[in-house]
């Protein structure tokens, strides 16, 4: 039992830490393009290691089982909208920072 | 253990708002509501487990969903400008 809330508690400690690095990121990085990977970062794992951390501790119940759900569409939809930004930046002529150095 | 996780991210949405203030271009802003939102999905899911409450899990839920559509609808309105105008009538752009 304890092995679990230790687990849970280093799932749920390392998905925040994770989520305020992606935030410094975002703001250390020159690009937009760049500055997208970092908001990947925090979209997708961190949700990803604090939903585990979460369902750790809600067992097998219900809870556990929409926060996969919730997961489940986080997963499949984040990299949907970051591909539409930066779809939608490359086509409104946003040229990427390697562009202008070359 | 719980308001650790809300307090980091807080902090992830906060630098979210400042990069969707300070963000250059518009595409900035749209990446940086993104990331809030889906913060705002994960604050809902720390905070019903913090309260005991399960079922604001269905709140996180849906919010998660009317995230990514409100990121498609303000993607479509930067294209075209303005929704009103179905695509196919001829208007000189």
């Amino acid at each position: 039992m304890l092995a679990i809330d230790l687990l849970s508690w280093f799932c749920l400690i390392s998905g925040g830490l994770l989520g305020t690095i992606g935030a410094i990121g975002m703001h250390r990085f020159p690009d937009f393009y760049t500055r997208q990977h970092a908001a990947g970062v925090t979209d997708v794992l961190s949700a990803f290691l604090i939903l585990l951390g979460l369902g750790l501790q809600a067992g097998l119940t219900l809870a556990a089982f929409k926060l996969l759900l919730i997961f489940m569409f986080l997963y499949f939809t984040s990299p949907g909208a970051s591909h539409a930004v930066a779809n939608a930046a490359m086509h409104a002529g946003l040229k990427p920072m390697a562009d202008k150095q070359d | 253990m719980f308001i650790a996780v809300c307090l980091a991210i807080l902090v992830t949405m906060s630098l979210a708002l400042a990069r969707a203030l300070m963000g250059p271009t518009v595409y900035d802003r749209i990446a940086a509501a993104n990331v809030f939102g889906t913060k705002t999905v994960l604050l809902i899911a720390v905070f019903a487990f913090l309260s005991g409450r399960m079922d604001l899990l269905d709140i996180a839920l849906v919010y998660a969903l009317i995230n990514f559509i409100s990121m498609v609808a303000v993607l479509r309105f930067v294209k075209y400008g303005e929704f009103h105008s179905s695509p196919d009538d001829d208007k000189v752009k």
